[in-house]
């Protein structure tokens, strides 16, 4: 079993308040505990009135200006918090890929075990949650292909001193 | 009878080489060694063996030595491993001195269903069930239904609310790579917990009951039927039930001669025994006679019922019923989401004769043993009781009866029933002692698990901490950041550091990281209003473009924390506040918005992490601004005192605030995080000197700048710190404000925030030092003053200096007060808190 991680640097976040709405940028807004996509941006369940935009480095002004007229605040926070991916390698014996997708969850999930009480086993792809890892906040998103989790800045040195020291064990 | 077919290891137990075999424990190969005493009592210091095969076992304590020191460990329970080292324990062991080279971990698990316990009703129950099934077990072996998780070796020691279990999983024993874990905490969330955790077998109290070789016949059982091992060739039984009659063939068929079976039912029992190291002969009589039979024998095994194994089930709050045919507690009922089956339940326990103790006249010195580890006798209950103790629980307090590592899995019912025999009382009338985690001693080291070392806590560092790293920064922790506290040179001390950046940023230039420092995103249409009554000082008057220094204040009107508002735009603002309440201010912030203000339309987000703040002082620090930014006008006149501009800064998108949190010449420059090691590596190149935390201390103290939480402690208004004017008159209302005009708030005799200077100018007056009125100490009680909250050496002054919070200290300026230190009492003079550049000329110029 193997598990990469992955810095994802200067990607565009902004935090995003609006009390009554149905869609972002053209994008249905989620639920409470879950994140949409679509033209190029995930969006994430923050709060009640809270969301979070995600996107590709550089797009800070576009979407904030694109923002601006459709909700009650927006706020860059591109650099409050750092991005990882999280993914098993694939495993040649999974036929479907379906299996694909679920085995790269597994072997990270098994990781994330360590120090989230997250049911992940069951936390389908597409879901958001904020939670603790460890003893860092994090903000953990499912999607088909692995996790992304996002930590507060101060915090990545402890979030991935945490991960290589749970990882260790699946060292082969 | 075969031995363990597997591999031979070899172990030493107190000083003895021996060999035992793969899959043995401790005990199980001890006593195929024809070693029974294991230990000797804590008290007494009476010869003690192996009891019991598994945790029930009272008696069996060793002490690890190698391959890693452990104390206290139940030899029953301890899996022999190659190169062991232990000894006998009497009572304590020792803890190692050097730290633990395992490691221990911890995981999370869900399921539908948790059964605990692999036994017959374990498996059945675990087969059954439907959806994510887990089976644990605390035995090396055993197997799962298909489709069930199995986790043996695994101890569920702790039953809390929701169906939350703590398991311990034994997994790196015996030496395992350094990566694998030796023991793994599973914290397992069941939807639904079966308990099946079986019986533990009851002795049976009488004289000279605790001699090594006088075992539980169900242990008798388990030590030849899975260990192999036949405990003694020429056996009495003494029971009370069927079980042990199995106990008897079984050993008979291996080989041993059953010398003599004494039925309790019959009306017979043990009344003493023979030996030292060894049981030689059991002493058998009709009940309540004195007088007996000498029976010679190396093995008395002994069955006096079956308890149930109801401790998890009680954790999980669930009532026990007493049950007369089995002399025991059985769970009352079902939980909704707890359900015991098996033994566990009372089902399929022999009937038996209730016999706690035989009968036996008083002797001088009692040897009828109820807890073998603690050494209480059937004597100490009935002190217990003579003592007027009813209550069960009571009694276990007095005599420590069940409060040993075992938690009186033997001893605890007998101590019931002993007690109940004493009063005349019936046992379903008494409530039995409470079952508390954990089931089984589990080792600090497995709870602690990976969060020791770097792990323990999280460590916060800004973005350029490499930097500081690579530069020698000493480190000061603020909550959990770790910050620049000084950067020594090669040699230099403390003290010399600290005024060497003190006087670059006073006469020079100098920089520090200041991103700790709590910033938080304040907008929407209402933010003005809801800043003003945040604030004790008016902040919606604030033009666009300008900067305020606010105070925050609880409802009680005591100071909570400070900082600068920047007015962004129309309806938004970033406030600052101190590195250690930057959570706290803005939870402060939502529970006013969510709980008081709902209506109003401000939106608070935390932005803290995004920005790396540079503190740039010094008289040369507009001159490298200047340099740094050449698109900005940094003159005076473009731009003063408490204003901000965004600018591009060594090619940096930022937003420039002239701030001074230093007196001096300053200006904060802010830039996304992931910049802030670029922009601080070129205002270094710029010939700045870095400063830390310490210097800071020192530079706004000079100032008379209070810290919050260093020179308040919650009892301080802005009016003590001399902050009237910071305390709007016009705002209508504001947190604090209904509290100012109290009677308490407006005593003269207040303590004040203001300045003190030793009249010998080189002692350092130690923070928290008492200051009194008198230069030589009186009787106590002694009346104080108030104290010392902040104090340096100052290299702009020349002189030591110090804050203090004195009573009616503004009074007081330029009278003569004492702070005693040591075995000395220094006179101070006390000024007022601004010692440095009291016109503020060097800051606004």
């Amino acid at each position: 079993m193997t598990v990469d991680a992955v810095h994802e640097p200067f990607r565009t976040q902004l935090t995003v308040r609006l009390r009554d709405g149905r869609s972002l940028l053209g994008v249905d807004l989620p639920g409470p505990c879950t994140f949409t996509s679509g033209n190029g941006v995930d969006i994430l369940w923050m709060g009640p009135d809270e969301y979070l935009v995600l996107a590709e480095p550089g797009r800070q002004a576009e979407l904030e200006a694109a923002l601006s007229g459709e909700c009650d605040a927006v706020v860059d926070v591109s650099a409050q918090r750092n991005v990882y991916r999280l993914s098993g390698s694939h495993d040649p014996r999974a036929k479907c890929p379906n299996d694909v997708a679920l085995k790269r969850r597994e072997s990270p999930a098994d990781v994330l075990a360590h120090g989230c009480s997250i049911d992940l086993e069951v936390l389908p792809p597409g879901s958001c949650v904020q939670t603790l890892l460890a003893r860092t906040g994090i903000v953990l998103m499912v999607r088909e292909e692995g996790y992304t989790i996002l930590v507060r800045q101060s915090f990545s040195d402890y979030f991935t001193a945490w991960l290589a020291d749970a990882s260790l064990e699946y060292v082969s | 009878m075969t031995r363990l077919s597997g591999v031979p290891l070899k172990f030493t137990f107190d000083g003895r080489e021996l060999t035992g075999f793969l899959g043995d424990t401790l005990a199980s190969a001890l006593l195929a060694n024809g070693i029974h005493q294991v230990a000797t009592s804590i008290k007494h210091g009476r010869p003690r063996g192996i009891i019991g095969a598994g945790v029930e076992d009272s008696n069996a304590l060793v002490q690890i030595e190698k391959p890693f020191p452990e104390p206290m460990l139940s030899a029953t329970t301890v899996e022999l491993y190659d190169g062991l080292e232990a000894r006998g324990l009497r009572g304590q062991g020792r803890l190692a001195t050097e730290p633990d080279p395992a490691r221990y971990d911890a995981k999370h698990a869900h399921c539908d269903v948790l059964v605990i316990g692999a036994g017959p009703a374990g498996r059945a129950a675990a087969a059954a069930a439907e959806g994510r099934v887990l089976l644990v077990d605390d035995q090396p072996d055993g197997e799962a239904p298909e489709g069930v998780r199995f986790l043996s070796r695994t101890t569920a020691f702790g039953v809390y609310d929701d169906g939350f279990v703590l398991a311990v999983e034994r997994r790196g024993e015996p030496t395992a790579p350094e990566r694998i874990s030796r023991q793994r905490i599973w914290r397992i969330r069941a939807k639904r917990i079966v308990i099946a955790t079986g019986a533990h077998e009851r002795p049976i109290v009488f004289p000279d009951n605790d001699r090594p070789g006088i075992m539980l016949a169900g242990a008798a059982r388990t030590y030849l039927n899975r260990y192999g091992v036949l405990a003694g060739q020429r056996v009495v039984v003494f029971t009370t039930n069927d079980s042990a009659l199995d106990a008897a063939s079984e050993l008979a068929a291996a080989g041993a001669e059953i010398v003599r079976i004494v039925d309790a039912r019959e009306g017979y029992g043990v009344i003493g025994t023979d030996g030292g190291s060894h049981v030689t002969a059991a002493h058998v009589a009709k009940l309540g006679e004195t007088q007996g039979e000498r029976v010679e024998c190396d093995l008395l095994l002994v069955s006096g019922g079956w308890n149930p194994a109801v401790h998890l089930y009680s954790q999980a709050r669930g009532t026990l019923r007493y049950a007369p045919e089995l002399g025991a507690y059985v769970p009352a009922g079902d939980l909704p989401n707890v359900t015991v089956v098996g033994a566990a339940a009372g089902e399929g326990l022999p009937e038996t004769k209730i016999l706690w103790q035989v009968p036996a006249p008083e002797s001088e010195v009692d040897t009828r043993f109820v807890d073998q580890q603690r050494d209480a006798t059937v004597s100490d209950v009935l002190r217990a009781t003579g003592a007027g103790l009813r209550s069960l629980e009571h009694v276990k307090r007095y005599t420590t009866i069940g409060t040993a590592h075992d938690q009186g899995k033997t001893s605890g019912m007998l101590a019931a029933g002993i007690t109940a025999e004493a009063l005349g009382v019936d046992l379903a009338d008494r409530r039995p002692t409470t079952f508390r985690p954990p089931y089984t001693p589990v080792s600090f080291a497995a709870l602690a698990g990976r969060n020791r070392g770097e792990l323990h806590d999280p460590v916060r560092v800004t973005t350029i901490h490499p930097w500081h790293v690579e530069h020698g920064a000493e480190f000061e922790n603020v909550g959990q950041w770790k910050r620049p506290w000084y950067y020594p040179r090669r040699g230099e001390s403390m003290h010399d550091a600290v005024k060497r950046e003190c006087r670059a940023a006073r006469n020079d230039v100098a920089l520090m990281d200041g991103s700790t420092l709590g910033k938080i995103d304040v907008q929407g249409p209402d933010a003005g209003w809801f800043l003003d009554m945040l604030y004790t000082n008016m902040m919606s008057n604030l033009r666009v473009g300008r900067i305020r220094y606010g105070v925050m204040c609880g409802v009680d009107g005591m100071v909570i924390d400070d900082g600068t508002v920047i007015r962004v735009g129309e309806e938004r603002f970033l406030v600052t506040t101190t590195t250690g309440n930057a959570a706290k201010i803005l939870e402060w912030m939502e529970e006013w918005l969510q709980t008081e203000w709902p209506h109003l339309r401000v939106f608070a987000t935390s932005v803290t992490e995004h920005w790396t703040t540079i503190p740039l002082v010094g008289p040369r620090s507009r001159e490298v601004l200047g340099r740094l930014a050449p698109d900005l006008d940094v003159s005076n006149e473009a731009f003063g005192f408490m204003t901000w501009q965004d600018a591009e800064v060594a090619g940096i998108a930022a937003r420039v605030c002239r701030i001074s949190f230093s007196g001096e010449l300053a200006y904060e420059i802010n830039v996304p995080s992931w910049h802030g090691p670029a922009l601080w590596q070129s205002i270094v190149d710029q010939g700045a000197t870095p400063y830390g935390t310490e210097a800071m201390h020192v530079l706004r103290a000079e100032k008379g700048y209070p810290i919050i939480g260093q020179d308040t402690d919650g009892t301080v208004t802005p009016q003590d710190l001399g902050m009237s004017w910071a305390v709007s008159k016009k705002k209508a209302d504001f947190i604090g404000k209904r509290s100012f005009a109290r009677a308490e708030n407006n005593r003269p005799d207040r303590k004040h925030l203001v300045g003190l200077l030793p009249a010998d100018p080189s002692i350092l007056l130690p923070e928290g030092s008492q200051i009194i009125e008198s230069e030589v100490v009186p009787e106590p009680p002694v009346r104080m003053l108030g104290h010392v909250t902040s104090s340096y050496d100052s290299a702009a002054l020349g002189r030591t200096f110090a804050l203090a919070l004195v009573r009616s200290g503004r009074e007081r300026i330029g009278e003569t007060q004492y702070v005693p230190v040591g075995d000395e009492v220094v006179p101070v003079t006390v000024t007022e808190s601004v010692l440095f550049d009291k016109e503020g000329a060097r800051r606004d110029g």
